[in-house]
């Protein structure tokens, strides 16, 4: 990394280095050591499977963030699995009617721990504009929300800044938590097995 | 997710897919032999949460292997109850209802509300804010066909005209953003015409828009359109004749690839679009492939009506953006605070005292998919007593199971993208 | 409503045109057991040839002083070729919501008189499939008639005093 105080080097007159060569007084093998959490939680963020249930605009507005220009590939987000059996993620984007409920609880049934819900979008937050009859008022309600991501939509920038937080949540995850009392307790909460 | 599979596609008993009943077999028994193995039908269920389905709504397909007997659409899963809520709602909030129609091109549907609107009260569009509308309008038509031409393509494998394609969106998308605010939902326009004029900015993005996006349209184009394996798998692919697309009420671009030529802008033409002048771009067969091509070549009659209208822009007054209706446009905050007129119409147009005339009218437009129709009954208060939106996918997606029967089942889903069908046009 | 028009539809339907109006998409009014017929012979007729289903949906109009609580259908067709648009509407007691369907005629008012029977509860005898589409199919409740709330009732957040539902 650069060193703000020093004027910038070009490449060329700086020290070659090869990242095969140890520093001096550095031999054999390199190892690190940290704990089995955060080994895990790295390499949960840094791969996670997003499952896209994308029902309106906000699946519009996320289409423009998969998009080249916002680009959620930084992320390891860009392979999309459309099954829930080999998701990680469920990103609900858009109005859940009521009649849909049934159909939102049995995917997130589907998705095995550990699994992450972002809701976008102020219908999945909340019931958004529509408080109505046929609207579910948020989808807190039949599933168990990790982040929600107001908006209506949301611009893709605040998609992102929702999935970085899902991330972070799932790098600094205890790895006991989803066998925990507390977990089991939200899941009966909802009366999900 | 359909827990009891509907009775009209439950396969009878003892029924095969010859007509002819089989000999020698009990039900579900082992077949005399010579004589054919009965058949027994796949009840497939596409949705509501499919890849295939781009929105919300559940096919249930009736399948002898791999083709298509039957099916059953059932749709409903994001009903939002439009119509009930326009009934509480003053004019200026219902446009951000129409935005949520089909929410690929909303400032189509918000033009359409504000011409109904205007039509009620009778209220005259100066033409510079028509043809800002012209250029509104159309530059959202091509964002819908972009997506549903490229999303047909993805369905059948080509991704790359998809991340493509997106590009050209976003710049839409943030002209869009520079008048009114917003990219996708916009609730664009006022009754009577603006909000604020088109600046400096957004006339530099029109340019460079209009400038560079035909070359990388006809790249797109290119990848597809005369593409060998592209032409296979969509050419002769849900068929229909326009006969029987006419009598489901189909219109708009799926109407136009069976060969009829009816377009709102040119059959009643609305927003100044009598002195433009554009080609209605009609297919052969009804097939995806001429789908397809249909809204192509719309796309490029789009662009060609933007420089028109840009052209024409030249010749009127710059700063004539609205028509003057104070009584159903909010004046500016600067001019509430010091004006005792503005002062007075703010209020009357948040308490909603203007009293609007009785009338039951009628306003279609050219939208995305077709025909798009604002059916407004008043009873002189400030919300409508009915307003009824005429929703051309919800119509002409009564016609897919005539379309799919006897095809593949990738065919049958090439012919829903084909199709354009939109979950909140279908649901509203 | 415009001269032409009005005399065929005169030659056409007779006396079943119980009113008309001409503001703003010609209209006439029929008695609802005759909408069928008056539709059919809309649209047989070479003349008139009004073959395109552009739109059909329900109404309800409350209880007030003088009439009963009524539904109301609204047909709007269309003839292409001429680009002549007509509205048939009729209404009828709540009690009695019963109406013959026109899927025979247009197979577009399939989706459409469900619609109407899922929003309002009119009944179209003959359709092939009346149930529900829009709305769950269990809901045993018209939601678009006037005397049904809007609002989703389970919410307990809202204050009406702020939100004034």
């Amino acid at each position: 990394m650069s060193n703000p105080s020093q004027p910038f080097q070009p490449l060329s007159e700086a020290k070659t280095l090869s990242p095969v060569e140890p520093p001096p007084g550095i031999g054999g093998e390199g190892f690190f050591a940290t704990t089995l959490d955060a080994a895990v939680g790295l390499a949960r963020k840094g791969s996670m499977w997003p499952m896209i249930y994308a029902t309106s605009c906000c699946g519009i507005e996320f289409m423009a963030t998969a998009g080249a220009h916002y680009d959620i590939g930084r992320f390891g987000m860009e392979r999309f699995s459309y099954s829930p059996r080999q998701a990680d993620l469920l990103m609900v984007m858009g109005t859940v009617a009521k009649k849909l409920g049934p159909a939102l609880r049995e995917i997130y049934q589907q998705i095995s721990e550990p699994r992450w819900v972002l809701a976008v979008g102020a219908c999945a937050s909340s019931g958004g504009i529509f408080d109505t009859y046929s609207v579910l008022q948020g989808i807190d309600r039949v599933i168990p929300v990790d982040v929600f991501v107001p908006g209506c939509p949301p611009r893709p920038e605040q998609i992102l800044d929702g999935i970085l937080r899902v991330h972070y949540l799932a790098k600094h995850e205890s790895l006991r938590r989803r066998d925990s009392a507390e977990y089991k307790a939200l899941l009966d909460h909802y009366g999900i097995e | 997710m359909a827990e009891t599979t509907p009775a009209s596609i439950k396969p009878a008993p003892g029924t095969s897919s010859k007509e002819t009943a089989v000999s020698g077999t009990s039900p579900g028994g082992t077949p005399a032999p010579g004589a054919p193995p009965a058949t027994e039908y796949l009840t497939l269920n596409l949705g509501p949460t499919h890849p295939a389905t781009h929105g919300v709504f559940q096919n249930i397909l009736k399948m002898d292997g791999e083709i298509v007997i039957d099916s059953e659409q059932t749709i409903g899963y994001i009903h939002r109850a439009f119509e009930k809520i326009a009934e509480r709602r003053p004019f200026y909030q219902i446009t951000t209802l129409t935005d949520r129609l089909n929410y690929c091109s909303s400032p189509l549907n918000n033009m359409g509300w504000h011409m109904t609107v205007e039509k009620l009260l009778d209220i005259e569009v100066p033409r510079r804010a028509k043809l800002l509308r012209v250029i509104i309008m159309e530059l959202s038509r091509i964002a819908d066909h972009l997506i549903c031409d490229s999303i047909i393509g993805a369905d059948t494998g080509a991704l790359t005209g998809f991340m493509y394609v997106m590009e050209w969106r976003e710049l839409i998308y943030e002209i869009f953003e520079s008048v009114c605010g917003a990219r996708l939902t916009t609730n664009i326009g006022r009754i009577g015409g603006f909000e604020r004029n088109f600046t400096p900015e957004t006339w530099k993005k029109l340019d460079t828009f209009l400038k560079d996006f035909p070359k990388a349209f006809e790249e797109f184009d290119s990848l597809l359109s005369r593409n060998r394996i592209f032409m296979d798998r969509t050419m002769g692919v849900g068929k229909i004749s326009a006969e029987r697309a006419l009598a489901y009420g189909t219109t708009g671009p799926n109407l136009r690839a069976t060969g009829v030529d009816y377009d709102v802008r040119v059959a009643h033409p609305y927003s100044a679009y009598e002195e433009f002048d554009f080609v209605i771009p009609v297919g052969v067969e009804g097939s995806s492939y001429d789908r397809f091509m249909v809204r192509q070549e719309e796309i490029r009659q789009s662009v060609s009506i933007i420089r028109q209208a840009v052209a024409k822009i030249g010749e009127e007054n710059p700063e004539v953006f609205r028509a003057e209706v104070p009584d159903w446009v909010l004046p500016p905050k600067e001019a509430v605070y010091s004006s005792m007129e503005a002062l007075i119409y703010h209020f009357k147009i948040v308490m909603g005292e203007t009293r609007v005339p009785v009338r039951q009218v009628y306003h279609p437009i050219e939208a995305a998919n077709g025909e798009l129709g604002f059916y407004l009954f008043t009873d002189g208060g400030r919300t409508p007593s009915r307003l009824h939106m005429r929703r051309p996918g919800f119509i002409y997606y009564q016609a897919y199971p005539e379309m799919i029967r006897g095809s593949l089942l990738s065919d049958a889903v090439i012919t829903l993208s084909s199709l354009n069908v939109i979950a909140g046009e279908l649901d509203a | 409503m415009e001269e032409t028009l009005l005399a065929e539809l005169r030659r056409v339907l007779g006396d079943r045109i119980l009113s008309h109006e001409a503001d703003d998409v010609p209209t006439i009014v029929v008695d609802a057991p005759a909408l069928y017929d008056v539709v059919d012979a809309l649209y047989s007729d070479e003349n008139l040839a009004f073959r395109f289903l552009t739109t059909l949906f329900g109404m309800h109009y409350p209880a007030e002083a003088g009439q009963g609580e009524r539904l109301g259908l609204q047909v709007l067709l269309y003839n292409m070729r001429k680009g002549q648009r007509l509205r048939v509407t009729c209404s009828f007691p709540v009690e009695t919501p019963e109406l013959r369907s026109l899927t025979p005629i247009f197979p577009a008012a399939n989706w459409m008189e469900r619609e109407s029977y899922d929003f309002f509860g009119i009944r179209f005898a003959g359709h092939p499939n009346l149930k529900r589409i829009l709305n769950i199919e269990t809901m045993t409740v018209f939601p678009m008639r006037k005397d049904f709330p809007l609002e989703d009732q389970s919410r307990d957040d809202k204050d009406d005093r702020m939100f004034g539902r």
